[in-house]
């Protein structure tokens, strides 16, 4: 199971002082988040995509590239990239890009964007997203997989003999995760692919988490690409974490209490029990994160988000300590024991290039025995 | 028989509340008729009262707590409704409003809706007209022709033969037969049910 941060990129005042961060601090305090990630041994880093105020994460393969130059293990991801007003082509270069500098360790999950006057600024128009989403994805899939493409579409210019440069590492396109909160389509669309679903999971009720990724793993079946239990989970989820939970509650509720989204409204209580919000020891962080498996099944990836409503870095980074010292280890082993042998793990740039290699043998075995057809498919995606 | 849900809502804010009187009211005639004709009838009441601060927590973060969930469940999934709002400014009260504004668009679509108001004088009558029934109008619910307002000299006239007593009964009438006319409540919508698959939406023939 992969273990990892994501992170929003919003610049907001710390309550407890009143001091808003600068831009140009949130964006290194975002990197300074991804390099602690992966010196407390986690697995993944994933940058949301915005292009409004309060938020500065436009640029999310520049950051990317950035701490793939200064990580050797981290996994470079998104939450979410806006296949919505993002031109697909643009992503699929960029991502391809980021690839090859990464030597393998990108993925990046695909979302839409819920907020309607960003749309314009990229021509287009938020009444449209689902419609996007599916288009755009679509064109996406196939300039990695397809060396030259002719398309012709609803919602950009069509594309005559166009080769989207580079071609993916290895031949094997970045993994894809499609985020929704509570959109049935965009779960279906996962399924449909054999792509994975993120299910956010945080701000929001675990029944949204629940009925979503229940959807997604029966139609993963319907489409044939394993039974529903074999398919791609990840979830999000919020924590803040003292040694003792009483000091947890007590440094993290000005912050609750002010923060963008939920602020304001519910008290950190009522919060705590409605959504997967916990706030407390590291021993109630790990027993609330294993009782997710019991509303989703065995999942491949849990991210944190530890980083928003104006918490200062230093305290961010001592979340991450305690995250990577006391509460990974024994979520890995955790996990590790009760997923069951034909659950796959999430995949990774050498699992596919491996299930593409055996994929690839098969077929030319097949060719040439006629008896070894299907051996290596098994898992490929 | 034929089993029925009617859900009362009522906006009241003081205890006791003459709009939960009126709200009550109502609904037992809707119910009295209804058990006439046969059905047997469940009144769920939602007093408003009890859910605003979860209203408000709605409003700000986009889902109902689990006690607001099941208020709005028994208001999206009853055969009638009965709503009640004591008039403020000329309009429906702020948190009648606003439990409406968190109750799904399309949850009270051909639902037939009984709308009643109290005032602290009659010359707020007309609100139910220009303003509750526009609202209900927007949802696409069927508002039953005659709605009840009821003044302060309403509850004070002779309450079993006035005129506030036959408009309630008239009322009450008009709702069983809105009710009667269709088949059982089916309960709330599904939101995350699946209407399409994605050859469809490939196709950009969603909705």
């Amino acid at each position: 199971m992969q273990f990892g941060v994501f992170t929003v990129g919003d610049v907001t005042v710390d309550p407890t002082t009143g001091r808003e961060p600068t831009e140009h601090e949130r964006i290194k305090a975002m990197v300074a988040i991804a390099l602690k990630a992966e010196e407390v041994g986690l697995d993944v880093f994933a940058t949301g995509e915005h292009h409004n105020r309060p938020f500065v994460p436009s640029s999310p393969t520049t950051m990317l590239g950035h701490i793939a130059a200064r990580t050797e293990r981290l996994l470079l991801s998104t939450s979410t990239t806006l296949i919505t007003t993002n031109d697909p082509v643009k992503i699929a270069e960029d991502y391809a890009m980021l690839q090859h500098l990464a030597d393998g360790r990108v993925d990046l999950m695909m979302g839409r964007g819920n907020t309607g006057p960003v749309y314009p600024w990229f021509g287009q128009d938020i009444r449209n997203g689902i419609r996007l989403a599916v288009e755009n994805y679509e064109l996406l899939h196939r300039l990695w997989r397809e060396d030259v493409v002719d398309w012709q579409g609803k919602f950009r210019t069509p594309l005559q003999s166009f080769t989207s440069t580079p071609r993916p590492l290895e031949g094997v396109p970045p993994f894809v995760w499609h985020g929704s909160i509570r959109s049935p389509e965009i779960a279906e669309q996962a399924a449909y692919y054999g792509d994975g679903f993120f299910a956010n999971h945080i701000f929001w009720p675990k029944e949204h988490t629940q009925r979503m990724v229940g959807l997604y793993r029966q139609r993963f079946a319907h489409y044939g690409h394993g039974s529903p239990e074999q398919a791609i989970v990840g979830l999000g989820g919020q924590v803040f974490m003292r040694r003792n939970s009483q000091d947890a509650v007590r440094e993290f509720r000005p912050y609750f209490d002010n923060a963008p989204v939920y602020g304001h409204g519910p008290s950190l209580e009522e919060f705590t029990r409605e959504t997967p919000l916990t706030v407390g020891s590291p021993q109630q962080v790990i027993d609330r994160t294993l009782g997710f498996r019991e509303y989703v099944g065995d999942y491949q990836r849990q991210l944190f988000l530890l980083d928003h409503a104006g918490l200062p870095l230093k305290t961010v980074l001592e979340q991450l300590d305690l995250l990577g010292e006391e509460v990974v280890p024994v979520l890995r082993k955790e996990f590790d024991a009760l997923r069951p042998a034909h659950v796959p793990v999430a995949p990774t740039h050498a699992s596919l290039v491996a299930a593409r290699d055996a994929a690839d043998r098969a077929a030319t075995g097949a060719a040439d025995a006629g008896d070894l057809a299907g051996a290596g498919a098994e898992g490929r995606r | 028989m034929t089993r029925r849900t009617l859900a009362v809502v009522s906006a009241g804010l003081s205890q006791p509340s003459s709009t939960r009187l009126l709200a009550d009211q109502l609904a037992a005639a809707a119910r009295d008729e209804l058990v006439r004709r046969g059905d047997e009838v469940e009144l769920r009441v939602v007093e408003l009262r009890d859910h605003a601060h979860d209203v408000v927590n709605n409003l700000l973060t986009g889902f109902p707590s689990t006690e607001l969930r099941a208020a709005l469940d028994a208001v999206t999934g009853a055969d009638g409704v009965v709503a009640v709002t004591p008039i403020f400014n000329a309009s429906y009260n702020g948190l009648f409003k606003s439990f409406f504004d968190v109750v799904d668009a399309q949850a009270l679509v051909d639902r037939p809706v009984l709308i009643g108001a109290t005032g602290g004088t009659a010359r707020h009558s007309l609100a139910l007209e220009h303003a509750v029934r526009p609202m209900f109008g927007y949802l696409r619910a069927v508002v039953l022709p005659t709605s009840v307002f009821a003044a302060p000299e309403d509850w004070s006239g002779g309450t079993a033969e006035g005129a506030l007593r036959a408009r309630i009964q008239r009322a009450g009438r008009e709702l069983a037969d809105q009710v009667d006319r269709r088949p059982p409540a089916a309960g709330p919508a599904d939101p995350f049910a699946l209407t399409t698959d994605f050859a469809q939406l490939l196709g950009g023939r969603e909705d």
